[in-house]
């Protein structure tokens, strides 16, 4: 278990959240992440996440997806049992080329979701800490990690100053563990405090 | 930053009325929290009883055989390969608007995309049910598959456009399964973090995988679907392009022909975008989302369905022609004497006027925004494409090289019908689950665009509208947040 104490900020309005990222930023607070309900785009380079190289991993599964029609389908017509069809040539690669394009696409499609899930660690049954319950309705939810050196009061200061609406200070779990929405299990004891602004 | 992003007024708004983030999960997530309405279960019920009619068909084909239908061996296609067909070709209007839209970047897809590719995934199920059933020793339907077996290993024929069907099906129903249920994960997690009741939380906690909305998350999620949009687009057009080389590579008049591919794969949008009005027209209305797929949605669907009807009419010209310029006489018998006349010729007939005659009625645009009209043409193009497929099929091979065998009259026995409509009762019983428990409209892609193209923020972009190119980049870059 990987307990830390986090600065919670609520914002409703991208455009309040994309200046208070910058700020937040450049005061040297540690943006532990952003919760939003939908894809903001800019919002990575603003928190300055590098771009995801996902799609590579794609075009490798792609590209294996190739090779293995391409491999198992010539090993079959040309080496392990050579029929005849009607004198046609064994080696007949225009007529693999439906299989092959269609292992291609399976082999990345399969791969990248699985490698997606992978990278996010998200999976049936697991459960995480969710900073604010509305992240995933309508508000922006900007956690702060804090250090040893961290005035939690300061931060929530400057996080309302920054245009937080509902702004609390929480201890969370970082990862993932096995659990159910329904089972409300505490795996640590959470002190929220709340100051509304 | 005042926008993200200027959207122009001569785009109408994709989401009308004042609405909020908020409002907007209110909207879609009611009719999951709600009890369902009496018209839901009444159709679920007929759907259920259609799907026990065919379940009882498929008992009868198993146990007695193909026998129980009347194919024979001149017309050994008929309503089965027919009926595999349409669902494909239903199919493909799902992928078009979840993929294809996605790359052309058009925003209007955010509406319908979910459910599009909901009945994507339904439609294939379906059409996966006839080339299965119809093996007749269907224990033995895994020998499809290339695994290494004691028969020698005899592998399956690589060469076969039947089995490249089996790839192209198997992998176009994985892939389309993939993006639906990626898309859907988010807005799954939104119900989740709603639901009141224990049930409800443990189902949907499940479902949504423990997604928490973080930004890396959403940019690789973004990734994964641009990627996947990337590799539907060709997997679409190979799927019914695979599916007509079933009949282009045959030696058989009236199926040998290069045109097919691109005729079948138009063909496919073609119905696909009528069945997905039929079904919209039915959602908007009863679970009440006539603000967010507007009538600019249905008109921008139809445009799709006199372009691809369109498509699909030169087709038909193309052939004739062909038939007649190629100077072959078995081609041109199939054509002419077999086909526009004969004892089949009416079917040929209603598939012109279905398809490529009353289409062309949607060039007038007070049609196009006709709720009512669209929804008779989108019953009537299902007609017309599924007489298409009957067509192609059964007025090819009921006169084949031997006179003595040709057949008179080809005609469905109840089992076969029974199996058709089961396979109906298959996708509605599926899609009302689906309308129940699922979000048929993508909340966060709505939520997405709400604020460039939600009717209450474009009014507040007349301002804008107004400004010269000059007043315009300097107010739009003065607070740019990049």
């Amino acid at each position: 278990m990987n307990i830390k104490k986090f600065v919670v900020g609520c914002f409703d309005d991208e455009a309040v959240l994309f200046p208070a990222v910058k700020k937040v930023r450049k005061a040297g607070y540690k943006i532990h992440d952003v919760y939003t309900p939908f894809p903001v785009h800019g919002l990575d380079a603003a928190m300055g996440l590098r771009e995801t190289r996902l799609h590579t991993a794609g075009f490798i599964y792609g590209l294996s997806g190739t090779c293995t029609a391409l491999g198992f389908i010539s090993w079959v017509l040309t080496k392990d049992w050579v029929l005849n069809y009607g004198g046609k040539p064994h080696f007949a690669l225009a007529a693999w080329i439906p299989i092959i394009f269609e292992l291609t696409v399976l082999f990345s499609a399969v791969g990248m979701t699985l490698t997606f899930c992978y990278l996010c660690q998200i999976a049936p049954f697991v459960k995480r800490h969710h900073f604010h319950k509305r992240a995933t309705d309508d508000l922006f939810v900007m956690v702060i990690e804090c250090t040893s050196k961290t005035n939690v009061q300061e931060t929530e200061n400057f996080l309302k100053n920054a245009g937080a609406l509902e702004v609390n200070t929480q201890l969370a779990e970082t990862g993932w563990w096995l659990g159910r929405y329904d089972l409300d299990r505490k795996l640590f004891e959470s002190k929220t405090e709340t100051i509304t602004a | 930053m005042s926008l993200i992003k200027y959207e122009s007024f001569v785009r109408e708004p994709l989401v009308d009325g004042t609405k909020t983030y908020n409002d907007v999960t209110e909207d879609i997530v009611c009719t999951i929290e709600a009890k369902p309405a009496r018209l839901w279960y009444i159709g679920m019920y007929i759907s259920i009883a259609l799907l026990l009619f065919g379940v009882y068909s498929i008992y009868r084909d198993v146990t007695y055989g193909i026998g129980q239908w009347n194919l024979g061996k001149t017309v050994g296609w008929g309503w089965d390969i027919t009926n595999f067909v349409w669902w494909i070709g239903i199919g493909h209007a799902g992928t078009l608007i979840s993929a294809i839209l996605l790359l052309f970047r058009q925003g209007w897809r955010t509406g319908v995309n979910r459910a599009a590719e909901a009945m994507t995934i339904f439609a294939v199920i379906c059409a996966g049910q006839f080339p299965i059933w119809h093996m007749g020793r269907v224990w033995l339907a895994f020998f499809v598959m290339p695994y290494p077996n004691s028969r020698g290993a005899l592998w399956p024929n690589f060469n076969s456009p039947l089995l490249w069907d089996v790839f192209a099906i198997s992998t176009y129903f994985t892939v389309s399964l993939l993006f639906w249920y990626t898309g859907m994960i988010p807005d799954l997690a939104t119900i989740r973090d709603r639901a009141k009741t224990k049930l409800r939380k443990l189902f949907y906690g499940v479902v949504s995988f423990g997604w928490s909305g973080s930004t890396k998350h959403w940019q690789r999620h973004e990734s994964l679907a641009l990627v996947l949009a990337g590799l539907s687009t060709p997997l679409v057009l190979s799927v019914h392009t695979i599916v007509s080389f079933d009949f282009a590579t045959s030696v058989v008049p009236g199926w040998h022909t290069t045109i097919f591919p691109p005729y079948f794969v138009a063909g496919a949008v073609f119905s696909g975008f009528a069945m997905v009005q039929t079904l919209m027209l039915i959602t908007r209305r009863v679970m009440n989302l006539q603000d967010y797929i507007t009538i600019g949605h249905i008109e921008a669907m139809n445009k799709v369905i006199v372009l691809t009807g369109s498509i699909v009419g030169c087709a038909y010209l193309t052939e004739l022609f062909i038939a007649w310029y190629g100077a072959n006489p078995y081609e041109y018998d199939a054509f002419f004497r077999y086909r526009l006349a004969g004892p089949y010729g009416w079917s040929y007939w209603i598939m012109m006027t279905c398809n490529v005659v009353s289409p062309q009625l949607f060039w007038f645009q007070k049609l196009r925004r006709n709720i009512g009209f669209t929804f008779f043409m989108s019953i009537i193009v299902n007609i017309g494409m599924w007489f298409e497929r009957f067509v192609i099929i059964v007025t090819s091979i009921y006169r084949d090289y031997i006179p003595s065998s040709w057949t008179m009259y080809y005609r469905p026995s109840i089992f076969e019908i029974g199996f058709y409509l089961g396979t109906f009762g298959l996708f509605f019983t599926c899609y009302f689950l689906f309308s129940k428990y699922f979000p048929v409209i993508a909340i966060a892609e709505i939520k997405h665009v709400l604020k460039t193209s939600g009717e209450s923020y474009k009014a507040k972009m007349a301002e804008l509208e107004n400004l010269s190119v000059d007043e315009f980049y300097a107010k739009t870059h003065h607070d740019a947040h990049h």
